[in-house]
């Protein structure tokens, strides 16, 4: 038996068995992620230490702030409003069961402000700016303008990244802000119009169970989701290599982690702050 | 043609660089003196462009010395890197137009950036700068989207030396252009050089083209330089890969 082992590794020395190849494909995408996990929080410890220095970068990013703020605006009150309606009627639905309607508005309230409020709002803004900014900045990376730029003796970092990422970090809680309120006066149009729930018990009981801090859990989550999908997209875009192929690969990356990110640190925020 | 007696402006010792197991120099030794022109002739893949990027800085390393206007640049940090970056002006292959902007606004852009000028005094600087490369006015409000591959060299040209460097490195500035654009852009690069004294540092694989600009040609291959010296020299070189490289546009044109 031993010899007939012996045999066959002598045999086939470079065919390792399925398993030990899948154990190596696994561990390979782990070393992988977590080195470009470590390239992300190094890229963002540089975005810090060039956001800090002089000259900062006004023009560049009040220009982000509007596209990423002001140019999600629309698309972000749509948004709040179709989800507070959707979930009052559902929720109105199953609350009628039990005849507790008087639960919808408080329910749909809470679940906004410190859940679906900073998560909708983040992946709206990854769709529109996050998108927009990983193929610019790959397709500046591409064409050698950030080379351009560094030739020029300005960092691209602090004149790219910093306006974008501080423009995510600001914005997205404000969004978050305007989700909340157009998703509870869809709720209250879908709870008061539709449902049959009075005006005064809508109000009285949101009022009664909404409490300050829950909306301010839903800001610095905002907050700590528009800071990881700006970082995620500049970062993507930023090492985007290999021509319009490349950018294509880079921004659908971005889209995937920035996505996953946003759900991983719901959890991890929520956890902390409870 | 330069004085090429004069003193150097980039020296380059011992320089060695690999990226993972992939050798790409294995040691350069090159001298620029000021205000002269120099090509480095090479193949795809010879390590032309990984060169040029040690010059100003892009890439570190491995090993060797690289001295710009008598600073050792190697163990620079960013702050000083910069300083140093201010000497240069590089073109780029496809420009490298900052797309969002416009002509004017690409050539404005290093003033802007750099030095506290009032918009009148941009005005008169730019201006002269697409006057020397020939771009009239009505060319100041295109985006490079609009412009030819030569129109947009000349406006990277423009961009390059609008701070009026002592040094402009040309990375490949003529492939891909019409022989009669490639004339012209030699013809930039020529007075670029006799009208500010710049020190030019030219990457390329066009013979031709290295033949009308150069005071130097230093010939790259597999990240050794085999040949050096003027373009003359280089025409009588018997080092066989020299040759067969020549060959392919002399052979056909002797």
């Amino acid at each position: 038996m031993a010899s007939e082992n012996a045999q066959n590794a002598e045999s086939q020395p470079e065919q390792p068995s399925v398993l030990t190849r899948s154990i190596e494909g696994v561990g390979q995408s782990v070393i992988s992620m977590v080195e470009e996990l470590g390239h992300l929080i190094t890229l963002g410890v540089d975005v810090v230490r060039w956001g800090v220095r002089r000259p900062y970068r006004w023009v560049n990013l009040f220009f982000q702030l509007d596209f990423v703020g002001v140019g999600s605006v629309f698309i972000v009150l749509l948004t709040g409003l179709f989800t507070g309606m959707v979930f009052a009627n559902q929720s109105a639905r199953a609350f009628a069961m039990f005849d507790a309607q008087s639960l919808v508005g408080p329910t749909v309230a809470l679940v906004l402000t410190r859940e679906l409020a900073p998560v909708f709002s983040a992946l709206m803004v990854t769709m529109r700016a996050g998108s927009a900014m990983c193929t610019e900045l790959g397709t500046m990376r591409v064409t050698e303008q950030v080379d351009a730029l560094e030739t020029m003796a300005v960092n691209p970092i602090q004149y790219l990244l910093v306006p974008r990422v501080l423009a995510g970090l600001f914005m997205v809680p404000l969004l978050t802000l305007l989700f909340d309120t157009s998703g509870i006066l869809g709720a209250y149009a879908v709870a008061v119009g539709t449902q049959g729930v009075s005006a005064g018990t809508f109000i009285t009981r949101t009022q009664q169970w909404l409490d300050p801090i829950d909306v301010y859990e839903g800001l610095i989550k905002g907050a700590v989701f528009g800071l990881a999908v700006t970082l995620v997209c500049c970062f993507k875009g930023f090492n985007a290599t290999g021509g319009a192929k490349g950018v294509g690969q880079a921004t659908t990356e971005a889209m995937v982690t920035s996505a996953l990110s946003i759900f991983i640190l719901d959890f991890i925020v929520g956890v902390l702050l409870h | 043609m330069a004085d090429t007696s004069s003193r150097p402006m980039i020296e380059i010792s011992g320089l060695h660089k690999s990226f993972g197991v992939h050798k790409v120099l294995t040691g350069i030794d090159l001298t620029v003196p000021a205000g002269s022109t120099c090509v480095i002739l090479g193949g795809s893949g010879s390590g032309k462009t990984v060169m040029m990027k040690h010059m100003i800085g892009l890439l570190k390393p491995d090993e060797g010395r690289v001295v710009i206007d008598g600073e050792d640049i190697v163990p620079m940090g960013p702050e000083a890197l910069e300083k140093v970056r201010h000497k240069f002006g590089m073109v780029f292959q496809a420009a490298a137009l900052f797309d969002s902007m416009d002509v004017y606004d690409n050539v404005a852009f290093p003033l802007r950036e750099h030095r506290g000028l009032s918009e009148e005094e941009i005005r008169k600087l730019v201006r002269s700068k697409l006057d020397l490369m020939g771009l009239p006015q009505s060319a100041e409000r295109k985006f490079p989207a609009d412009l030819s591959g030569g129109m947009r060299k000349r406006v990277g040209l423009a961009r390059a030396i609008v701070m009026n460097p002592k040094i402009v490195l040309y990375d490949e500035p003529t492939t891909g252009l019409d022989p009669i654009t490639t004339d012209y852009v030699d013809e930039m690069i020529l007075a670029a050089q006799r009208e500010l004294g710049i020190t030019s540092v030219v990457i390329s694989h066009d013979i031709a083209s290295a033949f009308n600009i150069a005071d130097q040609i230093a010939f790259l291959n597999k990240g050794v330089i085999l040949e050096q010296g003027p373009p003359e020299q280089l025409r009588s070189s018997q080092h066989p890969a020299v040759k067969v490289f020549l060959q392919t546009w002399f052979g056909k044109n002797d």
